[in-house]
């Protein structure tokens, strides 16, 4: 997943980056097609080049050599609603359909079964990153019909549909699973099967989801990663495995 | 040596004079500089009913619901960041468990809003945020308003006005002029709206070493009413410059908070069991003190001739 997920950023890109494997992501890319990314933290930390492996958001090595430190007002209402992000990253316990992003909780709210950290900037991110990529392994589980709570807007829904509510960023435009790629329909937004993993069939990922997955006319099959990209994964950049086991290489 | 300020005084003092039983409180810090050594004072003082406001009620918090300080969070990410779960704030809002706790919940851009409008004396921020989502539907203070010039939807926040803000910053004067390299979050804000506020700092310097770097300077004295020299205050969080973030306590947080017992020994033996920060320093140890301290990266001085 970190692979493919490193593969949707094109080089140029101001990506807002959440910590875990959109970070690993964001690392690859940048050593590897894309050297002109540009990492942005919600922490403030703007251009950074991080030379260890940051375990949370504010690390202090995203500052050490970052081209700029921002105040969170400034990260909230000028980089993020001013229009300067590109590509938001989210991750949630559930995603439905139309990739809506709960990451508040798992049942009620007022009796919550798990009460999850909630938004962060996740909310914002979905509302205003000009694109937004979903990184999640697929289960039904994690997957279901419709989300518990919405944390963070989709494509469409019980408030209805992006363009209805005039939201300015063009929301999850993947989904990067563990067996393949999941995308908006044209039609109405909801999520469909469009590119798959070597050695994958449909036929199995549409059991993992909640809802009938529908599969696209053209089904892409991935090409596999790279020795160059694993080695920079395994070796250099999560020398000691912490985001990444053999399977989400 | 300039005169001793009235505003320098020990941790003890600040949290006796300036916070008070139902309070709302601000310990702010994105990660960095985030206070511990003001919560655990005001654990040790035994101060209840408190109104806690964070983005990130992180470890300094769930140490605050678990002493049984706070009535109330109002909160945008409550998790143990890069670990997992706060779990002295998960009982308390799973399973009720005394004390229960009054939840207000928004996203970050929100509470950041919240307190640009306390700050500025305004009785609202606009955002464009919250559509599509249900956080307005569960907070009841997430509203909106339609723009007078556009006829544009735009959701608000209201001010956040707490009665007192506890800053922790790398050096300040005697005076409370403070200055923060590193991510400095929503710390301007949150002081600005205080109606008091308590800087607590790794060293207090002289005051021409802050007139030497005016650009530096985030906080002014003029809204300060305390100043503590708290070293190791921020512990396990960081100060950029001074020591690392304590990674490895943040780890063992999830064992420690996810079992009652173990939480309240562990309060016992670093919060109730020390009279200050040198007595929680003394009890961690020498080896990670050692370990976290900070490696020079000097940054280049500017001309600010004329």
């Amino acid at each position: 997943m970190a692979v493919r997920a490193a593969r949707e950023l094109h080089d140029g890109d101001v990506v807002f980056v959440g910590i875990g494997l959109p970070n690993l992501a964001c690392n690859l890319a940048r050593a590897t097609h894309a050297p002109g990314l540009v990492l942005i933290y919600e922490s403030g930390a703007v251009g950074a080049v991080p030379d260890r492996l940051p375990v949370s958001i504010g690390d202090p090595a995203l500052v050490t050599g970052s081209l700029a430190v921002a105040s969170m007002a400034d990260v909230f209402q000028f980089y993020l609603q001013g229009g300067r992000i590109q590509v938001g990253f989210l991750g949630g316990a559930q995603i439905d359909r139309y990739g809506n992003i709960n990451s508040t909780v798992i049942g009620s709210y007022d009796r919550p079964k798990v009460r999850l950290p909630g938004s962060g900037g996740a909310c914002e991110i979905a509302i205003h990153a000009e694109r937004v990529i979903v990184v999640a392994p697929l289960s039904p589980r994690s997957f279901p019909a419709t989300v518990d709570f919405i944390t963070s807007p989709g494509q469409n829904g019980k408030y209805g549909s992006r363009q209805a509510l005039r939201l300015p960023g063009r929301g999850p435009v993947r989904v990067v699973t563990d067996v393949g790629i999941l995308e908006p329909s044209q039609a109405d937004g909801e999520l469909e099967l469009v590119a798959l993993y070597p050695g994958v069939d449909a036929e199995s990922v549409m059991k993992k989801a909640g809802w009938p997955l529908r599969v696209a006319p053209t089904v892409t099959v991935l090409p596999p990663p790279t020795q160059a990209e694993l080695h920079l994964l395994r070796d250099v950049l999560d020398p000691n495995h912490l985001y990444i086991g053999k399977r989400d290489a | 040596m300039p005169p001793t300020s009235p505003k320098l005084m020990p941790m003890r003092d600040a949290i006796a004079r300036f916070v008070h039983d139902g309070d709302t409180v601000v310990i702010e810090g994105f990660t960095h500089l985030i206070c511990f050594a003001a919560a655990h004072e005001i654990i040790r003082q035994r101060r209840r009913d408190l109104t806690l406001c964070r983005l990130t009620p992180d470890l300094v918090y769930d140490q605050l619901i678990a002493a049984g300080c706070a009535r109330k969070l109002v909160f945008s990410w409550a998790g143990n960041p890069g670990v997992g779960s706060l779990h002295a704030l998960r009982r308390a809002v799973e399973k009720h468990q005394p004390p229960s706790l009054e939840l207000e919940e928004y996203s970050h851009f929100g509470l950041v809003a919240r307190l640009s409008a306390g700050a500025a004396k305004l009785p609202f921020w606009p955002l464009r945020d919250y559509q599509g989502t249900d956080l307005p539907a569960v907070n009841p203070l997430i509203r909106g308003v339609t723009c007078p010039y556009t006829g544009d939807a735009i959701a608000t926040v209201p001010a956040l006005n707490p009665d007192v803000t506890i800053v922790h910053a790398q050096r300040a004067d005697r005076d409370g002029n403070t200055q923060i390299w590193g991510l400095y979050g929503v710390q301007k804000e949150a002081a600005f709206a205080a109606k008091r506020v308590i800087v607590v700092v790794e060293e207090i310097v002289q005051e021409q070493v802050v007139r030497a770097d005016p650009n530096r300077t985030l906080i002014p004295g003029i809204i300060v009413d305390a100043v503590v020299c708290e070293p190791w205050g921020a512990h396990p969080s960081y100060a950029q410059g001074y020591y690392d973030r304590d990674n490895d306590f943040y780890v063992e947080w999830e064992d420690i908070s996810r079992d009652e017992a173990a939480l309240k020994r562990w309060l016992d033996a670093f919060v109730y069991g020390v009279a200050d920060r040198a007595g929680y320093m003394h009890e961690l140890g020498p080896e990670r003190q050692q370990r976290l301290t900070a490696k020079p990266q000097i940054s280049a001085g500017v001309n600010y001739g004329f």
